[in-house]
């Protein structure tokens, strides 16, 4: 057994036992760790709240064979303004759904990490319509499957581009067109996510525009895992 | 490995939570050498919680009967409910025998990362009955939690247009507890709900 320390955010909790949780943290070293918490749902844990799902936290844990331990916690940051606004929790949600997907055990991956630190701090600063959509973009490029946008993914003809379906990979024209129409401005946003003008596309205002590109973002992401976001499908604040 | 009755009941124990293949070992070789009656006391309790309660209608706690005792008591305070999570947590808030009024479990909290949302809590349920009776306040009282804060919210959103007056309960310190190990956000929130002392 060997104490470890690192700095991580919590994905998720579950509930183990009586008074104990499994914490799931992405870590900036270790990847993904699962570590039991021993005692923090008792009121007088003196974990308190620093282990909830969204904190950012540095920590201590022994390492076990099949799970860790916590021993130490303090916390980075809370994202308190994130917590306090349902708009934006449920945005968090699907950041801390999609990371817990992607991230590996004892596989490090501190860009991944680094995304997901920054992408919640954008939302601590303010609500913003396409974080989720960026984000989940921004994970796929980083994976190897940013869907291809500059021509028709299945003749290679310029266009016009007039749908998009994440299986084929890309942007198609209208005679290959299959799986869902696309906008030609709802396009022209992707491209500007992908394509380093991400700063100017946060700044878009939530609409139908935002809402379509939301959409497409995340079936493209589920079609990546081969499984369906939760997250997005049960949206209390929409 | 043993008689099939008793590996029958081994079986069926090792199904309960927290109860590992040794221990439901143990627990069936003391049913085994308890007295009759003793054993089956323990049948006819499991016979009778299956049998007997239900959801109460109102609140939906567990209830023996057509109604919850908080319910069908009257002397309770019918204006004023407490949303909580769990029929647990009614018991919770009951010891401190502060609260008079009437529950309402929602049995669970939103999760969407589990794919619980407010169609599979009790919360249609709870616009009915603010929509019937005459109820003037609702306790938000689900865990302080991200799950259970996110339903206050979703909650307190969707009850605000009714008119009623919506609370959520206080978040702090415990008593007994130490400062010096309270974490940033517990003790952010007690300075956020200070109060002035009684001189």
């Amino acid at each position: 057994m060997t104490l470890y320390r690192d700095e991580g955010v919590v994905l998720r909790t579950m509930r183990l036992g009586e008074a104990d949780r499994i914490v799931t943290v992405v870590t900036r070293g270790h990847g993904k760790v699962r570590a039991v918490a021993k005692g923090v749902r008792k009121t007088k844990s003196k974990f308190g709240g620093r282990l909830e799902p969204l904190s950012h936290v540095a920590l201590q844990c022994w390492a076990g064979r099949e799970l860790d331990i916590v021993t130490e916690a303090v916390v980075l940051d809370a994202f308190r303004s994130v917590r306090e606004d349902l708009s934006r929790v449920t945005k968090a949600y699907t950041l801390l759904e999609v990371v817990d997907q992607v991230a590996q055990e004892g596989h490090r991956n501190p860009r991944l990490y680094e995304m997901l630190v920054g992408a919640l701090k954008v939302l601590d600063d303010q609500d913003v319509p396409l974080l989720v959509a960026s984000f989940l973009l921004k994970m796929l490029a980083a994976e190897g499957s940013a869907p291809f946008l500059e021509a028709c993914v299945s003749c290679g003809s310029a266009g016009p581009l007039v749908a998009f379906d994440q299986v084929e990979g890309g942007a198609l024209c209208a005679s290959c067109r299959r799986g869902r129409s696309v906008s030609p401005e709802g396009l022209a946003l992707l491209r500007r996510i992908l394509g380093g003008g991400l700063s100017s596309a946060l700044l878009e205002p939530a609409g139908p525009l935002a809402d379509e590109v939301t959409e497409l973002a995340a079936e493209a992401m589920e079609a990546h895992l081969d499984r369906r976001l939760r997250s997005v499908r049960s949206n209390p604040a929409g | 490995m043993y008689t099939a009755p008793l590996q029958a009941l081994i079986d069926e124990l090792g199904r309960l939570p927290g109860v590992g293949p040794k221990s439901a070992q143990r627990m069936a070789f003391h049913l085994l050498k308890v007295a009759p009656e003793d054993a089956l006391r323990l049948t006819e309790a499991i016979t009778a919680v299956k049998e007997r309660t239900t959801l109460c209608p109102v609140c939906f706690n567990v209830a023996e009967g057509d109604l919850c005792d908080m319910c069908a008591d009257t002397r309770r305070d019918p204006s004023l409910v407490c949303v909580v999570e769990d029929p647990r947590d009614i018991v919770a808030v009951e010891k401190t025998q502060e609260f008079r009024g009437c529950y309402h479990v929602l049995h669970g909290a939103l999760n969407p990362i589990e794919g619980i949302g407010p169609d599979q809590l009790r919360v249609r349920e709870l616009l009915t009955r603010l929509d019937g009776d005459a109820i003037t306040e609702v306790i938000l009282c689900t865990n302080p939690n991200l799950e259970g804060e996110a339903t206050a919210m979703y909650l307190a959103r969707l009850l605000r247009p009714l008119g009623v007056r919506i609370t959520r309960i206080a978040s702090g310190l415990p008593v007994g507890g130490d400062l010096e190990y309270a974490d940033e956000l517990t003790l952010g929130r007690a300075l956020e709900g200070r109060r002035d002392v009684e001189a």
